[in-house]
């Protein structure tokens, strides 16, 4: 009898390592896809279930289906690949500081100077009284409407 | 730290209006509480992400410190008390 090549654990393995990569690569630019990583989780139980159906397979019939060495291999390496990604989404990324020191709502924001990203010094003060112009500058000169509020975001870095 | 050419290559690319400075030397993150000592990848200290609404007299008025990396906060939610603070609406948005 001609044995299989089980489908089953290759594809398995394919659909689990894609809903791994899925996540960096194309549901992490929508919030409702982000904030919890529901469809890779999806993409990714599904892959262990193909591939443990075929793993078994191989083990319960090797008359006809090969698999027990591949299978095996390529379930540990699904797992371990998925222990990393549930490690760094679930863990890592929830290590951050809880910052106490941080300015607090009803604060005044303390002032700051720094340069911009063509080397022009601006400070937070500057900000509050005059918008910036569209290319991104802020000029003392400009006193075209009122600046209603400033947004400050922190970000991490590494764009 | 991406540097102020790394970020205005970056502001013309994605069409940014709004202006990205730089706190090479860490005292503005220092100063407001904000560093994630070693979260860099290479180990360095980095900020940790905060988003503050500053009204136009320099006071406080919302204030998202995630605890969680990927979850940000929307812009609707931002809109919202910008528009608590401002009744009279978002003109010139």
């Amino acid at each position: 009898m001609k044995r299989s090549w089980n489908a089953s654990v290759w594809w398995g393995f394919v659909l689990g390592l894609a809903g791994i990569l899925s996540y960096p690569l194309l549901f992490i630019k929508f919030p409702a896809t982000r904030d919890f990583p529901w469809v890779s989780l999806l993409m990714i139980v599904l892959g262990l279930v193909l591939l443990g159906v075929g793993i078994a397979r191989a083990f319960r019939r090797p008359d006809a289906y090969r698999g027990k060495i591949f299978g095996s291999v390529l379930g540990v390496v699904l797992v371990a690949f998925v222990g990393f990604f549930a490690y760094g989404i679930f863990v890592a990324a929830r290590q951050l500081p809880a910052s106490p020191g941080a300015p607090q709502v009803g604060q005044i924001a303390p002032d700051f100077t720094l340069p911009d990203s063509k080397n022009n010094l601006v400070d937070l003060s500057g900000l509050l009284s005059s918008p910036f112009s569209p290319n991104g500058t802020v000029s003392s000169t400009t006193r075209e409407g009122r600046t209603a509020a400033v947004l400050l975001i922190f970000y991490r870095g590494y764009w | 730290m991406d540097s102020p050419a790394d970020s205005e290559k970056l502001r013309q690319s994605q069409g940014y209006t709004f202006p990205i400075l730089s706190d090479a030397s860490e005292e503005v993150i220092r100063r407001w509480d904000l560093v994630h000592p070693r979260g860099g990848v290479d180990g360095a200290d980095i900020a940790r992400p905060a988003e503050f609404l500053i009204d136009a007299t320099g006071k406080i008025r919302w204030v998202n410190l995630t605890d969680d990396l990927v979850v940000r906060a929307r812009p609707q939610q931002v809109l919202q008390v910008f528009d608590e603070m401002n009744p009279s609406g978002r003109s010139g948005f």
